[in-house]
């Protein structure tokens, strides 16, 4: 078979079981709707987490990225998984208890204001439409590469996927299809990367195969090999930084506070049924996650290897068909600069002639190495699964935030369980057709307004949450005052260095030298001093809140 | 000093020392001691470059498993485990 049929029955294949998933998993209540019902087992929350929070960015751009950046791409590596230690520690116990659906409804409750629940709605919806505009994105690209079709149709059919089982099965519905969602992810990143392993070096394990020695009767060290490589052609060595290293800790930490504080994160610990089970749940999401980002810096430096292997120095004319086939989609270009029909790909501008893009590193490499055309097949299945989960997961935050949390919550305190759950429906409808305007017409700004969701969630969310938590004495006063000056800090740097003055955004021109991407660490700081400053001159929060506080603080009384 | 009093403090001493390993492992080894640690090497591996892109998330995961371990008995301890009979949120029993 070839690699499009093969494509388009896995996919198909995995659509089915999705659906068919939901349809037999779906909401009945808004409890269910919102948490599913509270009653998902540990591990799986784990799983459904794990598949929640690894978007196509993760699958597909990730591996690439490090490819490209080396040392200085161990930032989202660590980033995004130390993130869920803060989380586990520090947030999700406590929220379980609470017990409320959201968390502007702690936000809300735990500072007695309106105001506050307000300023959390709007960053949650914020948050949530930018990352699901990129993820409809990456499901259109997909299906064009593979399937032959127009990005705006492959845009179509995942909004009509992502509608069917977001809008019926809620919270409850998604949760079952994230677990096998998760199952094909993992099988699609792994399958290609144990034979790559085996192929370059030997070993069946990809995290120790990218520490031995090549198997190519060389002896060498892969990593040895690949900084040979990089040298020689003036690019900076693989296993060394060019970033500094306060810029390195800043960014790490913004990533680590900005995931632990992402409300779709977040909201997975409300439906697992007890304290002690949303602790293990966060260390089952960690150890799911971990298989997947153990795994890639392996992918990545595999590809960049072959990469440089096959590619440099090697005459045009006599490239493989994988190289012809991306090619077509503008995403690899080859300009012959010095017309010897050879391709120079060196670090140096003017003499380099290949420009490839990160993003096809995961895709192209099962072509690269060459494997069978049912891998290729998975792979695609596997980034589908990836885009269409996280998708998922925040369609339920918008539906949520506005039919509970704007609806319910604020504006018509009155109105029944089962128009409310009705109007979370109709919200996660309309939100499908907002992300799919955005997959079909990509605001150019995607890429650059992730570090804004993170800066975001890092400066306003997380020490909103950990203050509430940990320290009894704060009120209403401080932590607004804390959320708007962390979130108006962060928003404007960033808003300055990407959009309105995009030429300064250089270390030269940066504040302490930090960049707009760990910017959000700087406005968590300043959240939480202002926050503790502003409450020891105001009003202790009333009793019934330091009850709140006294009781979240233990699983049981 | 109360019981609740002594399970807070048992819990903070937990967090503390489980969040400095935690900043160790990834702050530490994997950034802010990178270079000094990549003289080390075991295998084609550089110690700093092993621990930036594996050892620090193998780590936070083990962190994660010491931490239920230490807070169930914690629990326990202090009989503030949840039983079975805990409610499920929207104020509905559990089931099973």
């Amino acid at each position: 078979m070839t690699v499009q049929s093969w494509t388009l029955v896995l996919v198909a294949l995995s659509f089915a079981l999705y659906i068919g998933l939901a349809v037999l998993a779906r909401a009945g209540s808004t409890g269910e709707f919102y948490v599913a019902g509270g009653r998902v087992p540990s591990a799986l929350n784990g799983m459904a987490t794990a598949a929640d929070w690894m978007s196509a960015a993760s699958f597909i751009s990730m591996a690439g990225l490090i490819s490209f950046m080396g040392r200085d791409g161990s930032v989202y590596l660590m980033g995004w998984t130390g993130g869920y230690v803060l989380l586990a520690l520090l947030l999700a116990p406590y929220l379980r208890k609470f017990g409320k659906y959201t968390v502007p409804d702690f936000v809300g409750d735990r500072y007695y204001s309106g105001f506050a629940r307000i300023v959390a709605v709007v960053c949650a919806l914020f948050v949530s439409f930018t990352y699901v505009a990129g993820q409809m994105r990456g499901v259109g690209i997909a299906f064009s590469r593979f399937l032959g079709v127009g990005v705006d149709t492959g845009v179509f059919v995942g909004m009509a996927i992502v509608f069917s089982y977001a809008v019926l099965g809620g919270m409850k519905g998604i949760t079952y299809t994230q677990v096998t969602q998760y199952c094909v992810m993992i099988c699609a990143y792994l399958v290609p990367a144990i034979f790559i392993s085996l192929l370059m070096t030997g070993s069946i394990v990809p995290q120790l195969g990218f520490g031995s020695t090549l198997d190519d009767g060389s002896g060498a060290y892969l990593l040895d090999k690949l900084d040979g490589l990089s040298r020689e052609l003036g690019f900076s060595l693989y296993t060394g930084g060019t970033k500094s290293v306060l810029d390195v800790f800043f960014i790490t930490a913004a990533l680590m506070v900005g995931t632990a504080g992402l409300p779709h994160v977040i909201v997975r610990f409300y439906t697992v049924p007890r304290v002690s089970a949303a602790r293990s749940s966060a260390g089952w999401a960690l150890f799911f996650i971990a298989l997947l980002y153990t795994t890639a810096p392996a992918v990545a430096a595999f590809a960049r290897t072959n990469l440089l292997t096959t590619v440099s120095n090697a005459p045009y004319a006599k490239v493989p068909a994988w190289f012809k086939n991306w090619e077509k989609t503008k995403l690899i270009r080859f300009d012959d600069k010095n017309g010897d029909g050879m391709i120079q790909y060196v670090a140096d501008p003017a003499r380099n002639e290949l420009s490839i893009d990160p993003d096809i590193m995961v895709l192209a490499n099962p072509e690269i190495a060459a494997l069978p055309n049912w891998v290729v097949g998975l792979v695609v299945a596997g980034g589908l699964a990836a885009a269409l989960s996280t998708a998922a997961g925040l369609l339920l935050v918008i539906s949520t935030s506005v039919a509970h949390d704007l609806l319910k919550k604020s504006l018509r305190p009155q109105i029944s369980e089962k128009s409310e759950l009705m109007a979370a429906r109709v919200a996660a409808g309309a939100a499908v057709l907002v992300a799919g305007y955005f997959g079909v017409n990509p605001p150019g700004f995607v890429a650059q307004v992730v570090a804004f969701a993170f800066g975001l969630a890092a400066s306003s969310f997380f020490p909103a949450i950990l203050l509430g938590i940990f320290s009894r004495r704060m009120n209403r006063e401080g932590a607004v005052t804390g959320m708007i000056v962390g979130l108006a800090f962060t928003a404007s740097y960033i808003v300055y260095f990407k959009f309105l003055r995009p030429d300064l955004n250089d270390a030269e021109h940066w504040l302490f030298g930090v960049s707009p991407e760990g910017i959000g660490t700087l406005g968590m700081l300043l959240n939480f001093a202002t926050a503790i400053s502003v409450a020891r001159f105001t009003p202790a929060p009333p009793a019934g809140i330091r009850e709140l506080v006294e009781s979240i603080r233990v699983p049981r009384a | 000093m109360s019981r609740r009093e002594q399970y807070w403090r048992r819990n903070l001493s937990y967090l503390i020392a489980l969040l400095a390993a935690w900043f160790l492992v990834s702050f530490g080894c994997g950034i802010l001691f990178v270079d000094a640690l990549d003289r080390i090497r075991f295998g084609g591996f550089k110690l700093g470059f092993w621990f930036a892109q594996q050892g620090s998330i193998v780590a936070f995961v083990l962190l994660i498993v010491v931490y239920v371990r230490l807070m169930n008995r914690l629990d326990r301890r202090f009989d503030v485990h949840e039983t079975d009979a805990a409610p499920a949120p929207g104020g509905e029993e559990r089931t099973s």
